[in-house]
């Protein structure tokens, strides 16, 4: 055998493979089939984007009254600017409107703080607590502010109130479900295993509906329990019966000489799952946990059917208007871009904590 | 079972037991795995187990920290019984280290968390004092540099030495080496060998799961041969490889040792 040496390190890779041709070459004309499907879509992206475009931005009004709307062919985003703060608040007293808006930027304020890990300390926690008291008082009233009743709260609030509250509760109780039906106790694994499959067996607009019908008729008379908890609590026992399946999957990665190790070591069950063996199932897990969060996050929506005047049914409300009505499309299309931007959020948020969480190999 | 008596055997059975095992059985459904185990192992004595696969020798030393259960017999491990007691059997455990073939480092925390996980929490050791010992531990396997990163960074041989530290950081008084250096790279045994040999040099008490007979016969005070769950010869490792008595283990050591 012969081997031939040469200097090989000053050679560079064919100009044909790098750069926007290369790429081209490689990715839309490789092929007649794709040469093909590449010029359909051209075709398509013409035929559809530049109407779009006229429709949004050029033939539409974003400042009018709704008789000036009818006779234009373009989006009438009007119905947007002439009634956000119903759509955003419902029916919270409209003088008083600066409240849940302070809470909802409060909210989001430290939801997107809580994004980094960094100050994932105590102050942080003590942040939350002290928000989540000053969001109570804004929303509800006392300490020298207006009382509001649960019953007008709605819109974005309310949205977000299921929303976060749902999830931040759903999660944990998600997790201790997936250990409950990995026990190696009968009793607990049996309850948990029922408890999952029950709830998973139903639609989501049954519990509700049982949350706001059935529910009430158990409970002695004179006792009411706000509607907008139980819905809440509906939205929490279905979403983490769903986290319990994801979570018992990212459990069963790990594999057993992790449990081994950390048992010879002398560390206890909640030890060994706490330190051990959770850290890297739910890492595993985070792709398929945020997709349940997000279809969780828009299921929110579905109170609408218990009359809970949440970001959707503001924007129905709206529509119904004699005013407004047949702007349906407009309305519809902000209530979307609100929901995207949460969810595409939570969508980014999973992506770089899976990169920072990863332990490099 | 007669062992010769020599005068180093002597001196080392005036020590206390460090772990006694009687009339120990065990079965996987129907199958008997351990078969009628008697062990006894004094304090500071090396022992080789070999024997061919699924002849049980794994089992066995996994029963020492109840990582397996045993139906039937007794474990004695420093004065503690194995029982169903939780409480008791993390006390063992405490008390035994562990040594995997696949090592088994906890690849979400670096070296050195992996190392202070032990004493911190089943320890109650204040961190300080947990990282100062877990780096002269890691100094011990010729490692320290290597603290921050984390365990999928490093070769099998590197692993294994720090999951050799790991254990020693919770001041075992017994090691348990499950076929150490089985899942290495031929030429990474010998580091790892090399800080088990260290280990011995020190009075450790060992029992090590393994082929590697040249270990054996440098290291060990006793060789035990086992098959079909039974230990069929134990004996010093001179004796034991130039005049096997049983003829299951001339057939083994006559194919291990080409």
């Amino acid at each position: 055998m012969t081997v031939y040496y040469e200097n090989v390190s000053d050679i560079r890779p064919p100009v044909t493979s790098t750069g926007v041709i290369g790429w081209m070459r490689e990715n839309l004309f490789n092929g007649v089939f794709n040469t093909i499907l590449t010029f359909l879509c051209l075709a398509l992206f013409v035929k559809i984007v530049p109407p779009l475009f006229r429709w949004v931005f050029i033939d539409s009004l974003w400042v009018s009254t709704s008789a000036e709307c009818r006779n234009i062919q373009g989006a009438c985003w009007s119905i947007i600017t002439a009634n956000y703060r119903f759509i955003l608040f419902g029916f919270y007293p409209y003088e008083l409107q600066w409240r849940p808006t302070i809470a909802v930027v409060l909210l989001v304020g430290l939801l997107l703080i809580s994004r980094n890990r960094r100050f994932w300390k105590k102050p942080l926690l003590y942040a939350w607590i002290v928000g989540l008291f000053t969001m109570e008082i804004l929303m509800q009233g006392g300490w020298g502010l207006r009382r509001v009743e649960s019953d007008q709260w709605g819109g974005l609030p309310l949205t977000f109130l299921l929303a976060v509250f749902g999830l931040a509760a759903a999660y944990p109780l998600g997790v201790v479900l997936a250990l409950g039906r990995r026990s190696k106790l009968a009793v607990i694994r049996v309850l948990s295993i029922v408890y999952i499959e029950t709830v998973r067996g139903v639609p989501l607009v049954s519990l509700l509906f049982m949350s706001a019908v059935v529910f009430p008729l158990f409970l002695p008379e004179g006792v009411t329990i706000n509607k907008i908890l139980r819905a809440q609590a509906a939205i929490i026992l279905f979403t983490a019966a769903y986290i319990a399946e994801v979570v018992r999957g990212g459990l069963q990665g790990i594999p057993k000489g992790q449990y081994e190790a950390a048992e010879s070591l002398g560390l206890n069950y909640v030890q060994t799952m706490r330190l051990v063996v959770l850290p890297q199932a739910l890492k595993i897990v985070i792709p398929p946990s945020v997709s349940v969060l997000i279809s969780a996050f828009k299921d929110t929506s579905l109170v609408v059917i218990i009359a809970l005047y949440d970001l959707l049914k503001t924007t129905q409300a709206t529509l119904s208007n004699p005013n407004w009505m047949g702007f349906s499309s407009e309305a519809y299309f902000f209530l979307a871009c609100i929901y995207f931007i949460c969810c595409y959020t939570m969508a980014r948020y999973s992506r770089r904590l899976e990169k920072e969480l990863g332990a490099p190999q | 079972m007669a062992f010769s008596a020599r005068s180093d055997d002597q001196i080392r059975e005036a020590q206390p037991v460090m772990i006694w095992i009687e009339d120990l059985h065990k079965w996987y459904g129907e199958f008997h795995v351990l078969k009628a185990i008697h062990l006894t192992i004094h304090k500071g004595e090396r022992v080789v187990i070999c024997g061919p696969s699924g002849s049980g020798k794994s089992t066995l030393i996994r029963c020492i920290n109840r990582l397996e259960r045993h139906q039937r017999g007794k474990i004695v491990v420093d004065g503690i019984e194995l029982t169903d007691d939780i409480k008791n059997i993390e006390k063992i455990r405490a008390e035994v280290g562990m040594v995997f073939q696949h090592f088994n480092l906890f690849p979400h925390l670096t070296i050195l968390e992996n190392l202070t996980l032990g004493p911190i929490w089943v320890r109650k050791m204040p961190r300080r004092e947990a990282e100062d010992m877990a780096m002269a531990f890691l100094e011990k396997v010729h490692i320290a540099d290597q603290a921050r990163k984390f365990p999928g960074q490093l070769s099998g041989g590197q692993q294994q030495r720090v999951a050799i530290a790991r254990s020693l950081c919770m001041k075992p008084s017994v090691m348990l080496f499950d076929e150490p250096t089985s899942a290495l790279d031929p030429e990474m045994v010998k580091e790892v060998l090399d800080v088990m040999i260290e280990l011995a040099e020190e009075g450790m008490t060992m029992i090590v799961v393994s082929h590697e007979m040249g270990f054996a016969r440098s290291v060990a005070h006793r060789v035990l041969f086992m098959d079909a769950g039974q230990i069929l010869e134990a004996n010093t490792p001179d004796d034991f490889f130039t005049n096997p008595q049983h003829e299951r283990t001339k057939l083994f050591l006559s194919q291990i040792l080409h």
